[in-house]
């Protein structure tokens, strides 16, 4: 016979009491891991989203540039000292600190062209990028290769020019290999072609005009991304397109406060139940502890049955609580969000943060009742035998 | 061999105008291997008293010596410690735990002793056997008789081999037959050298008692209770029933 093996014991003839601490540990942290899991998984489903919203960062050469446009209507400006963009300086961003976080960097340059006696826009990107920083980009024909044009929709109707179709601009020779479908944006009165070809139709080579970052940023804020490349590339000015996630994030933030606001209070709740029930079976117990005591138990044996009791409980509680909670917020995933998860990995870290939470929960609230059941005294307990 | 010495115990409870003085002043010696009826009407003191002496109860004034050691000079622990070493409780109602087994209740005063469980399993099945009841082990408490229940609580308070049996009214909740078997019993464990000492309300238990402590209105007294004869032959207390 052990303290442990009376504390097992206990609980066993005492199966409802331990079945109502056990629920009110289990709901809260239950609650607590759901509410953790679900706050990941949203978070991941915006930054899944982010994917789909594509570049979130320009940089453009730095200047002393005062815009003199508005609503879309240029009226000119006035430029000192603008500095230039090269491209092989954006390999200093690979080297900043979240560089895990980028997913794509775009560099393009711009320059004006003429055909069939209209200015057209003509710029030079990277394609292989195209599909992360214009995910929305619907394009009918083949990526361009060397001296081939990708051509806006609008461009393509008021130039008059289609698939195979080939221009001739200052002595290059340019074919159409692909037509981008309407996007509403600018992109759709540009003509586009591979970053090489038109550095070296514009003389160029190895300039470039602005360049588009795709930065998940799932652990770190947007604004310490744009500080962080800013301070890599000293001549580029560094903007983020704040608007696409700020909200969004804002939103979360704000319920990530609410729900843990709502987890401690459950959590506030569930200890409560542990210390009532613990209270309530230490005073149906005062003849077993009189007798205990009676034969010689110390304070400290009482109070560790108290506490292996609300140990067991704590542990299991924990278990289970991991297990609904976990498994509530993966179904909340499949409701609350669009990011489709097929396996999602089980997180253990989380799950031995339960255990430990359940555990540090238990002993807690199982203190003043073990400590009461240590203070009774043996003669009063036994008088009442 | 002098084992016990009380030198003027007195215990009161409450306070004021509402203090009670449930025994006062009372000293007594009790050898080694004595077997010490206490006598008294409800509400003498007798209870007090053996808690005192059960180390449960701190008297008000006084000394209790055990083995040369003063009981109420140890703190609280230290008294739980004694408790375990020396002494054995008998209570009238069993007080068996009801989710343990027969076994499991006998070794209970061994389980915060660093020994071996196989060396604790010995000593319960040997005080077990002692009260006859070995076939009961694995059993629950409530499936045993009153008789039974109390040979089960007589071999939980001697499993640690203590040298002081305490036993409250062991016999009251049983009938003539199994009281017979209690005390013959505590008889024999007295017999074995260890001193007893019990509160009794029944004179024919009381017979198996060497020697009686009257208690009455909180003090000793020669006098013996209601319903009780003392012949003093020789040195051993004889009581006869006046009914009988």
């Amino acid at each position: 016979m052990t303290i442990k093996e009376i504390a097992f014991k206990n609980l066993l003839r005492r199966k409802g009491k331990a079945a109502f601490i056990l629920a009110g540990l289990v709901i809260g942290v239950a609650t607590v891991v759901a509410v953790i899991g679900f706050l990941d998984t949203m978070t991941m489903d915006i930054n899944h989203k982010l994917e789909k919203f594509g570049a979130n960062i320009l940089m453009v050469p730095k200047t002393d540039n005062l815009g003199l446009s508005y609503g879309g209507l240029s009226m000119g400006g006035v430029s000192f000292e603008m500095k230039q963009l090269r491209q092989k300086d954006l390999e200093k961003i690979t080297a900043i600190k979240n560089a895990a976080n980028i997913a794509a960097v775009g560099p393009m340059v711009f320059g004006s062209i003429e055909i069939k006696n209209q200015q057209v826009l003509l710029a030079g990107i990277d394609f292989s990028q195209s599909r992360i920083l214009k995910p929305w980009w619907k394009i009918s024909g083949d990526l361009p290769g060397d001296n081939e044009l990708l051509i806006g929709a609008e461009a393509a109707r008021i130039l008059g020019l289609g698939i195979g179709d080939t221009i001739g601009v200052d002595g290059h020779r340019l074919t159409v290999s692909s037509v981008l479908s309407p996007t509403g944006s600018q992109d759709d009165q540009l003509l586009f072609s591979r970053l090489s070809t038109v550095q070296a139709m514009l003389g160029k080579e190895g300039i470039i005009s602005m360049a588009e970052v795709a930065a998940l940023c799932k652990d770190c804020p947007i604004d310490e991304m744009v500080r962080q490349i800013g301070a890599a590339m000293p001549d580029a000015k560094v903007m983020a397109i704040q608007q696409v996630v700020k909200g969004r994030m804002e939103t979360l933030a704000r319920f990530k406060k609410f729900s843990y606001g709502i987890s401690v209070v459950i959590i506030l709740i569930g200890s409560l139940v542990v210390l009532v029930t613990l209270m309530g079976s230490v005073r149906e117990r005062t003849e077993e502890i009189g007798i205990f005591r009676a034969i010689g138990f110390r304070r400290a044996h009482i109070m560790r049955i108290v506490f292996i009791e609300a140990g067991i409980v704590s542990v299991i509680a924990g278990i289970l609580g991991f297990i609904v909670g976990y498994s509530a917020s993966s179904l909340g995933l499949r409701f609350f969000s669009d990011f489709k998860v097929t396996s999602m990995p089980v997180p253990w870290g989380l799950g031995f943060g339960a255990i430990l939470m359940a555990m540090v929960i238990g002993l807690a609230a199982a203190a003043y009742p073990a400590y009461m059941a240590a203070r009774l005294d043996p003669n009063d307990a036994l008088r009442s035998l | 061999m002098t084992q016990i010495i009380a030198e003027n115990l007195s215990k009161d409870y409450g306070n004021g105008d509402s203090m009670v003085r449930a025994i006062s002043g009372l000293s007594f010696e009790i050898e080694t291997g004595e077997f010490v009826g206490i006598m008294g009407e409800s509400g003498a003191g007798k209870s007090t008293l053996l808690s005192i002496m059960g180390a449960l109860n701190s008297p008000t004034t006084g000394r209790y010596i055990v083995n040369d050691i003063d009981v109420y000079g140890l703190n609280g622990e230290q008294r739980a410690d004694f408790r375990r070493e020396f002494l054995g409780f008998i209570f009238q109602s069993f007080h068996l735990i009801p989710y343990l087994t027969v076994m499991e209740n006998v070794m209970l005063p061994l389980t915060t002793i660093p020994m071996p469980r196989k060396k604790k399993h010995e000593m319960a099945a040997e005080a077990l056997d002692c009260v006859g009841l070995t076939p009961t082990a694995k059993r629950l408490p409530r499936i045993l008789s009153g008789g039974e229940q109390e040979r089960v609580a007589i071999a939980r308070a001697i499993v640690n081999q203590p040298t002081v049996l305490l036993a409250d009214e062991p016999t009251g909740n049983l009938d003539s037959r199994n009281s017979d078997a209690v005390m013959h019993l505590l008889q024999r464990l007295n017999t074995a050298g260890t001193t007893i000492i019990m509160v009794t309300h029944s004179n024919k238990c009381a017979r198996y008692a060497q020697r009686i402590l009257n208690v009455a209105d909180g003090r000793l007294t020669d006098t013996p209770a209601a319903g009780v004869e003392i012949n003093n032959d020789t040195s051993d207390v004889q009581l006869k029933e006046r009914a009988a």
